[in-house]
């Protein structure tokens, strides 16, 4: 690193920022493209189910997956109420 | 065959028209007979950045409407022998467009011999930016190096991947990355993103850079495309672009700083 690119970095350009925040948000939205499109029915299904159970909200209700190589993992977190 | 290129971006105002008036009038100067279509339904402006409002008679949707036929529709360029335009319609609703309405004007224009059609898409992700995309081949995805652009471009390249009639069909519409107004002395003092950095958040091959230029306003002030003035950088990247489009290698250009003497260059980078 020469001692240019010492003054250049010290204070991080906005440039790099826009950078940073791009890959993240882009890396994000690849993301939820790629789920398949039954997943938000799938979640509202699945939380009717539930509630005829237990009383939940629509928020505490999590359905995601994920791809692991040729395997996808579907994934359900339900937070319970706390019990009166 | 024709092959099918769409000129497109998410994002508005980033410079498609400029660049499907560039492309298509650059492949038609080299012999190859071509036509460009104005998809922006109710927003024409391809016209004017052609210099050919005065001769619109018959537009697009009029054809698939069957009000007019092709030939009365085309507008003959004055300027590059192989080149013919297709104007959107001013007034029509933007729904005038149909899968099967488009699909039959690509294929008659094929028919007629044609051997590039260039669609110049509106912008958005609406109906008309759909239909100048379903039925490319080729997407030259238009970006400026600037967030929302990129990120634009990013959900344009996922729509070309999932909705085309390639993707349907299970085949790769091939896309490829023109980054527009880009000014690479911002670039160097870190205030704009730069070329590597686009293309890596895109991960989509580059074909070009077109740097911001004075002469694209003075180009479109008198409907010459810019491609015509051999003089400006904006015209001299357009023309590379060209050539790549067709197959043949050209160095990249107009990406770093012009060379300055070493003195002034260190100067620069200590600043
Ligand atoms: N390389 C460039 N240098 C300077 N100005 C440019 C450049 N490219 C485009 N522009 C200017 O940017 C503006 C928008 O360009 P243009 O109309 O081609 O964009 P567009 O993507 O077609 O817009 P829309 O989304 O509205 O259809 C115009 O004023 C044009 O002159
Ligand atoms: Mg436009």
């Amino acid at each position: 690193m020469s001692i240019f690119d010492y003054f250049r970095t010290a204070k991080k350009d906005t440039a790099s920022i826009a950078k940073e925040r791009l890959q993240i948000i882009v890396a994000h939205e690849r993301n939820q493209r790629n789920k398949p499109d039954y997943l938000p029915k799938l979640q509202q299904e699945l939380l009717e189910v539930i509630r005829k159970y237990v009383d939940v909200d629509q928020d505490q209700v999590e359905v995601q997956l994920d791809n692991n190589g040729n395997c996808s993992v579907l994934e359900l977190n339900i937070t319970l109420p706390e019990r009166a | 065959m024709a092959k099918i290129i769409v000129v497109t971006s998410g994002k508005g105002g980033v410079g498609k028209t400029t660049t499907s008036a560039a492309i298509s009038s650059g492949i038609a100067m080299r012999g190859h007979k071509t036509v460009v279509i104005d998809f922006d339904i109710g927003l024409r402006n391809l016209d004017i950045i052609m210099n050919c409002e005065r001769r619109v008679v018959y537009d697009f949707v009029n054809v698939i409407n069957g009000e007019a036929n092709l030939r009365q529709a085309l507008i003959k360029d004055k300027r590059a022998e192989n080149l013919y335009i297709l104007p959107a319609s001013q007034t029509r609703d933007k729904d005038a467009l149909t899968v099967e309405g488009v699909e039959r004007i690509l294929n008659e224009l094929a028919a007629d011999g044609f051997e590039y059609i260039i669609c110049d898409s509106p912008a958005g992700i609406e109906h008309g930016a759909f239909m100048a995309m379903y039925f490319a081949d080729l997407a030259i995805v238009v970006a400026n190096p600037e967030v929302s652009s990129v990120r634009d471009s990013d959900r344009i390249l996922g729509i070309l991947q999932s909705k085309s009639r390639r993707a349907e069909k299970g085949e790769r519409v091939e896309e490829c990355l023109l980054l527009t107004r880009y000014n690479p002395e911002r670039v160097a003092k870190g205030e704009m993103l730069g070329v590597t950095d686009v293309e890596e958040i895109l991960a989509t091959k580059l074909l070009g850079v077109i740097p911001e230029s004075e002469t694209v306003l003075k180009a479109s002030n008198q409907g010459i495309p810019v491609i015509h003035d051999t003089e400006s950088p904006a015209g001299q990247a357009y023309s590379d672009a060209v050539s790549r489009l067709l197959g043949e290698e050209v160095e990249h250009r107009f990406m770093s700083v012009e060379q300055k003497g070493l003195f002034q260059r260190l100067f620069r980078r200590s600043a």
